[in-house]
């Protein structure tokens, strides 16, 4: 046991904060999930690429630095406690990216990771369908063989689709065998999307900011360079790297430190706080902690050669109903300024998507059940 | 940074963990109830005392087993401990009264590390004290400072416990008299947090040893012609009981590893453990007992020993809302002016 950084790890944290101090835009910028916001962000990314920030765990000849994952967990911190903008490419780096380099070729990864750490190509995730949400295997967005051109022809509707309309490439499943069993005969696709016959409309997030869309697929040819993983491997591949989604690379601990931070703030500049207001405080405050306690120990674990597996579920449960701890206590402490549309009404907004994206809590919960306690799934 | 607990600090528990799977079930915390055989239990102290739990945190100049632990070594042997549920003064001999005891160098010392004389500590002014009814020495908080004393030199006024294992007693101690054990904020200070900690650690045991008997039912009962455990509302109350444990035990390490290191965040460390342990055990012990259904709601069936053990440590060394009054005051969250009074802890 030893909760110390190394002097690297220092070293590393004081650079990151040095840049961060110089380069965060002393503004926050518009919604990423708006139009005119999306390209404010752009900018933010481009600028975080060129001085190599973007990816900083990625090997360098991809534009990372090589960074350990402790590093990277420095990194996030120092990057939420200064108060940069979101990272608006997330969905690319940290949910397809780890895909890409477990089960990409070569020539994928040569093709596909330069460009999405230079926000050059952004990725939207194409999984949920009209019909198929926590039930994901219930997928019916087709892809048929057409030897003739070389690849896939994919036909059908994705949906709740993240920043669909401002992104420029879709990762999905489709369904490749329509004769095999639910999980089975499905692939994972890498689609353009302004490929001839795909169309994409944006609508609002519970937030009124356009941070959905639509993606509808019409005959659209996919060619077989563009399978990730193999054919009929879709479900498999897309399962392999569920935990990045739900688990700590997609929230890591120092996004909800500095939200608590900023809520003890908050409680020291309202006079009108209660006894009570303190107690929920800093019962959420502790929270926070927990879950930077709980990560530590997680990367000590894969550092050393344990893999995560269903615990991820664990951190989505955690991290999720933390976002919600911290707004809805915010919300008590502002009183009737509550409802006023700024930081923390949106951060609240925000927060009520956490216990559905990634696997519903609901989920989350039978994975727990029945893959760490060991309860019967029927 | 390497977040996993050390195996020097772990074999202590490991070796505790032995003697307490052959010779501490159930029966051994019945046995610990008024009308039980306090003697069984007390024999299984006396054994574990053998393997160096009661001394360890003496070091060897001191007739300790000379193990060179901390509070590191607290968290997995309180754990183990608490698991078992076994009727003893664990954190008050472990963390508190032994290193205290050979810190003062008392002559009680060796009888207490042999495990022949049971020893208890309170460091909250006029509280019952736990054990105190059956316990041959006594360590009680005197103005500034803690005093020992034999158990025919106080006062002793039974107390009902909602754990019947406690041996709750008021106790009257004579002011001025006994061995002066610790003088000072400081001092006071250090040992409370001892007791917090293993405290919290014990509540971690006591949760998942229930969630652990629940899972085991709920896997059998069969009703409506399946498993209960089959049914979702069992399976995501017991998730949720899961994820409780799992976020307290790191924060009860991290608290561990901050006293033995001397880190500035120590105490309010400590108090986490204490707040997040607290509520995952009462959360387990709630739920288990639900999960359980009626059976759960008897005392022939084991689970009540374990839950009211959890209810009793809760509130023990400092209940999640004082814990978290003190973490809100280093936080600079003020509270009224009749709140001010730090306590031992300060």
């Amino acid at each position: 046991m030893d909760l110390t950084w190394s002097p690297e790890e220092d070293a590393f944290r004081r650079e990151a904060r040095e840049w961060l101090a110089a380069n965060v835009p002393r503004d926050p910028l518009p919604s990423g999930d708006t139009r005119a916001g999306f390209a404010a962000h752009l900018e933010w990314e481009r600028t975080l690429f060129e001085a190599r920030w973007s990816v900083v765990s990625w090997p360098e000849a991809y534009g990372g630095r090589d960074a350990s994952l402790w590093q990277w967990l420095v990194f996030e911190d120092e990057y939420h406690r200064a108060g940069a903008p979101a990272r608006v490419t997330q969905n690319g780096i940290f949910l397809l990216a780890p895909t890409v380099f477990a089960f990409g070729t070569e020539e994928q990864q040569r093709r596909i990771l330069p460009r999405m750490a230079a926000a050059q190509d952004l990725w939207a995730q194409g999984w949920s369908e009209p019909g198929a949400g926590s039930d994901l295997a219930a997928i019916r967005s087709r892809a048929v063989r057409d030897e003739g051109a070389g690849g896939w022809r994919l036909t059908g509707q994705k949906t709740w689709t993240t920043r669909g309309a401002f992104c420029t490439h879709l990762f999905g499943l489709f369904r490749t065998d329509p004769e095999a069993e639910r999980h089975r005969g499905l692939t994972y696709f890498l689609v353009p999307l302004d490929a001839p016959g795909v169309t994409v409309r944006g609508f609002e997030r519970l937030d009124g900011d356009e941070g959905f869309a639509e993606v509808f697929l019409d005959d659209v040819l996919v060619p077989d360079a563009d399978v990730l993983g193999g054919v009929g491997e879709g479900w498999r591949v897309a399962m392999a790297t569920t935990g990045s989604e739900r688990g700590l690379t997609l929230r890591s601990p120092g996004r909800f430190l500095h939200t608590a931070d900023r809520l003890v703030d908050l409680a020291r500049t309202t006079p009108e706080s209660t006894g009570a207001h303190r107690d929920r405080v800093v019962q959420a405050w502790i929270e926070a902690q927990a879950y930077e306690l709980f990560t530590l120990e997680q990367v000590t674990s894969i550092v050393e050669g344990r893999p995560v597996g269903a615990e991820s579920s664990l951190n989505k449960l955690f991290w999720s109903q933390l976002d919600i701890a911290l707004h809805e206590t915010a919300a008590e402490l502002l009183g009737p300024e509550a409802e006023i549309d700024g930081p923390w009404s949106r951060g609240f907004l925000f927060s009520l998507a956490g216990p559905i994206y990634a696997g519903t809590n609901e989920i989350q919960r039978n994975i727990v059940a029945e893959r760490l306690l060991g309860l019967p799934r029927r | 940074m390497r977040f996993a607990v050390a195996e020097r600090d772990a074999a202590l528990a490991e070796a505790a963990g032995e003697v307490l799977a052959k010779q501490a079930g159930a029966e051994r915390i019945r046995a610990g109830w008024p009308g039980g055989d306090a003697e069984a239990v007390d024999a299984v102290w006396r054994t574990l005392a053998g393997v160096g739990v009661s001394g360890a945190l003496v070091q060897e100049s001191a007739d300790g087993l000379g193990l060179g632990l901390d509070e590191n070594a607290l968290p997995p042997l309180m754990e183990a401990l608490g698991r078992s549920g076994l009727p003893v003064p664990a954190a008050e001999t472990v963390a508190v009264g032994a290193p205290l005891l050979a810190a003062a160098g008392a002559p009680q010392l060796p009888d207490v590390l042999k495990g022949s004389a049971l020893i208890t500590v309170s460091l909250t002014p006029g509280a019952p004290v736990p054990f105190a009814a059956r316990a041959d020495l006594i360590a009680v908080p005197d103005g500034e400072g803690l005093r020992l004393f034999a158990r025919d030199e106080v006062a002793l006024e039974p107390v009902g416990s909602v754990d019947g294992s406690r041996w709750l007693a008021q106790v009257g101690a004579p002011a001025g008299g006994g061995l002066l054990l610790a003088e000072g904020p400081a001092e006071l200070a250090v040992a409370h947090r001892r007791g917090v900690l293993a405290t919290a650690a014990l509540l971690l045991g006591l949760g998942g040893r229930m969630l652990e008997l629940t899972v085991a039912h709920v896997r059998e009962r069969q009703q409506f012609g399946v498993p209960v455990g089959s049914f979702q509302a069992v399976k995501h109350a017991l998730a949720d009981v899961e994820l409780a444990l799992r976020f307290a035990r790191p924060a009860v390490l991290a608290a561990g590893w901050a006293q033995a290191a001397g880190d500035s965040e120590a105490a309010v460390r400590t108090s986490m453990a204490k707040v997040l342990a607290s509520e995952a055990a009462r959360k387990a012990a709630r739920t288990a007992i639900q999960c359980h259904g009626a059976m759960g709601y008897t005392t022939e069936y084991d689970l009540h020993l374990y839950a009211k053990r959890a209810w009793a440590l809760a509130a023990d060394w400092g209940g999640p809302a004082e814990h978290r009054e003190s973490i809100g005051r280093r936080l600079g969250l003020a509270g009224p002016a009749d709140h001010v009074s730090e306590g031992a802890d300060a």
